[in-house]
Order: structure tokens, then sequence, then C-alpha cells
């Protein structure tokens, strides 16, 4: 069973409604898009079919295609509008139920759109039952500090206005549980790394207005359906200047990706040893002295046999 | 751009199954659907894009079938 975090109904209402000015506010989907397309450039191997998943209009797919590695991509988004304006093959698919054929993929790539799932395990598995045998699969999802001043400025405001506290900014995945989810997911050799970028704003309410263009705004599932009260947001504001504004009167906004690379199993990939079946000894490559640990935990001492 | 009204790629064909069953389609060109039996569904394409969201198919009634 899947805690529903997020209401996919808004998020895929917030990006329709994100698409018809994206292009003015897509800037960091342009930069983390660009810096995943040069990892991909960096693997040495064609890539037949790629599949742009949750492409917000093909910014990732575009700059595959326009690396060289990969020969052709299809792109899928959630929301109608962004699928319409990538290049065709596009279609309006959920990551939390894709629908494609076992094994279609070589690579299957996505630009900071899975942060918006309820079920990541759920879709990682759909992901990796996409892709080839050895095929790879990289994401760039938002998480950890991501708008960690926002949240601590909106929390404040509301705690002192309101009295209480409600779900404003999702709740952000932590780099360390995104390797177990890959190995979870069936994938090998996952590796997650991450990457930060500041970004400076006029105050906070730009910062949220410009938020809600990039179709990110809250979709917090048990978010309060009444609007944010304006003292509320102006206190935020107030304070996100006060505790974080530079000397030339903006604000900076955290924005954290954390980067993940896996590959669909292959019995020709590194594999690790089983354990004991190791054919040289440790002590000999140290040049040491094999000396006993001690006994380990929970196994039977050799002179306690019956 | 999308792919003008022509019909789906042929490409994306070949690698659709269902979102919900997983199992097949039947490509239904006249209707431009995409119609899983299995789930008794039928996705719509609008404009050569096929909208494999479970909330915007039309079930099927037992005469379709």
């Amino acid at each position: 069973m899947v805690i529903e975090v997020f209401d996919r109904q808004i998020v895929r209402a917030r990006r329709e409604r994100a698409q018809i000015g994206f292009a003015r506010h897509d800037f960091l989907f342009r930069e983390f898009g660009a810096r995943l397309a040069e990892r991909v450039e960096d693997v040495s191997r064609r890539f037949e079919l790629a599949l742009d998943l949750g492409g917000h209009g093909g910014i990732l797919g575009d700059a595959l295609l326009a690396g060289g590695r990969v020969d052709a991509v299809v792109h899928c988004d959630l929301s109608e509008r962004f699928a319409r304006s990538a290049h065709a093959p596009s279609l309006v698919a959920d990551e939390e139920a894709l629908p494609f054929r076992d094994a279609s993929f070589d690579l299957i790539a996505s630009n900071l759109s899975l942060h918006w799932t309820n079920d990541l395990p759920g879709a990682l598995v759909q992901a990796r039952r996409a892709l080839k045998p050895d095929g790879l699969f990289l994401a760039a999802l938002f998480g950890g500090e991501t708008l960690v001043e926002l949240r601590a400025c909106l929390l404040d405001a509301e705690l002192a206005e309101d009295g209480g506290a409600s779900p404003r900014v999702s709740p952000m995945a932590e780099m360390a549980d995104m390797g177990g989810l890959l190995q979870r997911a069936g994938f090998a050799l996952p590796v997650v790394d991450q990457d930060r970028i500041v970004v400076s704003y006029p105050d906070a309410l730009a910062l949220m207005r410009e938020l809600r263009a990039m179709g990110e705004s809250n979709a917090v599932a048990r978010r309060t359906r009444r609007p944010t009260r304006r003292a509320t947001l102006a206190r935020a504001a107030a304070l996100y200047t006060e505790r974080f504004g530079r000397k030339d009167g903006r604000i900076p906004a955290t924005f954290q990706a954390f980067y993940l690379t896996a590959w669909a199993p292959h019995p020709g990939q590194q594999q690790a040893l089983r354990p004991g079946s190791a054919k040289a000894r440790l002590a000999d490559a140290l040049g040491a002295t094999e000396t006993s640990g001690g006994v380990a935990v929970g196994r039977r001492e050799p002179d306690a046999k019956n | 751009m999308a792919n003008g009204t022509t019909g789906v790629d042929p490409k994306l064909l070949e690698i659709l199954v269902c979102p919900l069953t997983k199992g097949p389609l039947r490509y239904d060109a006249a209707a431009q659907e995409l119609v899983s039996e299995q789930a008794g569904l039928a996705y719509p394409i609008r404009d050569g894009i096929p909208i494999m969201l479970v909330d915007e198919a039309r079930k099927l009634d037992d005469r379709a079938r």
C-alpha cells in the first residue's frame, strides 16, 4: 500500500497550467537537463532508443539527441500540453503506471519529475522493467536541501500568524535513501550523487511565483485547501529577507538535485563476489600475519562442537 | 511539434502496453483509440498523442468488446 503524499491530479493540473509560460521559467530544467545529457555523453556506448520520462516538453530529450549518443527519443509527460509541445513520438503517461512493454528502451532519463511520485520505488521498478538488459537509468530529482530557506520561513510565519502549521512545501527525499531504493528496484551498479544550485530572487514572493510558473508549487494531498493568508505570506517574505537576505537586497533559494544512475542487470556486468569466494588471502596481499579477530557474532565456536 | 492527425507513430505502437494490466493493446485506427481488452479500457489518441492515463480512458461496454 502506498501512502498518498501528493495529489497526482493536482500535480497534473499544475503542470498543464505551467506549460503555457514555461519557456520563461525553465532555466533549472535546462541546467539539470544539460548536466544529465553530459553524463550520457560520458558513457562510451550508443543508445538506440531512449525515453524522456516526465520530460516537460522534452528539454532533456532534445539535449540527448544533440549529444550524439542517442539515436531516437520517446517523450512522455503527465501533462498533455507538455506532451504536445515535445518532438514526436510523444505521449501522456504517469510515471507510477508506465505503459511500456518490458525491455523497450536502452536508456531511460528523467529530468526533475520523479520527486512528485507517491510511489518512487514502484516507479523505479517499472522503469527498470522497461529497460533492456544493460540499459541505463539516469534521473535527477529535487530533494534534501531544496527550498530549505522557504520551508523554514513559511513554517515560522504560519506558527506566528495562524497559530499552527500545515504542509506547504513537498517533503523532500534524502540522498541516503536513494541507493537502497535503486537496489530494491532490482537495478545493478547504483550510484547516487548530488548537485546544488542557488538562485537569487528579489524576494520570497517572487520565488513562490516562479515555483508556480515551473509547475512546482505545493501538491501535497493533505495541504490546507484555503489559500495562505496574505499576512502569513508577507511575514514569511519578511523573515526570509531578514534571515537570508544578501547585501544587494536579493534572497537566495537553494535547489538540490540528486542524480540516480543505475543499470538494468545483465550477466556481462561487473558483479560483486559471493562472501567466502576469495581465492587469495587479504593477509597475503598486505604482507601481514593473519591473526584471529575473535569469534564472529552469531557463529558457533569450533570447539563447541557436540 | 505534435505529429499531426495522421495517427500514432508506429515505433510507439510497438512498445506501448496497457498501463493498468501491462497487457497488449489493439490499435483502432478509425476510432483513434488503443484498446486494452483485459482492462476493458480504450485509451484515446489525440493528434497522434496517445493519452495513456486510466482517468482519461473510455470504459468499454460489453457490446463493444
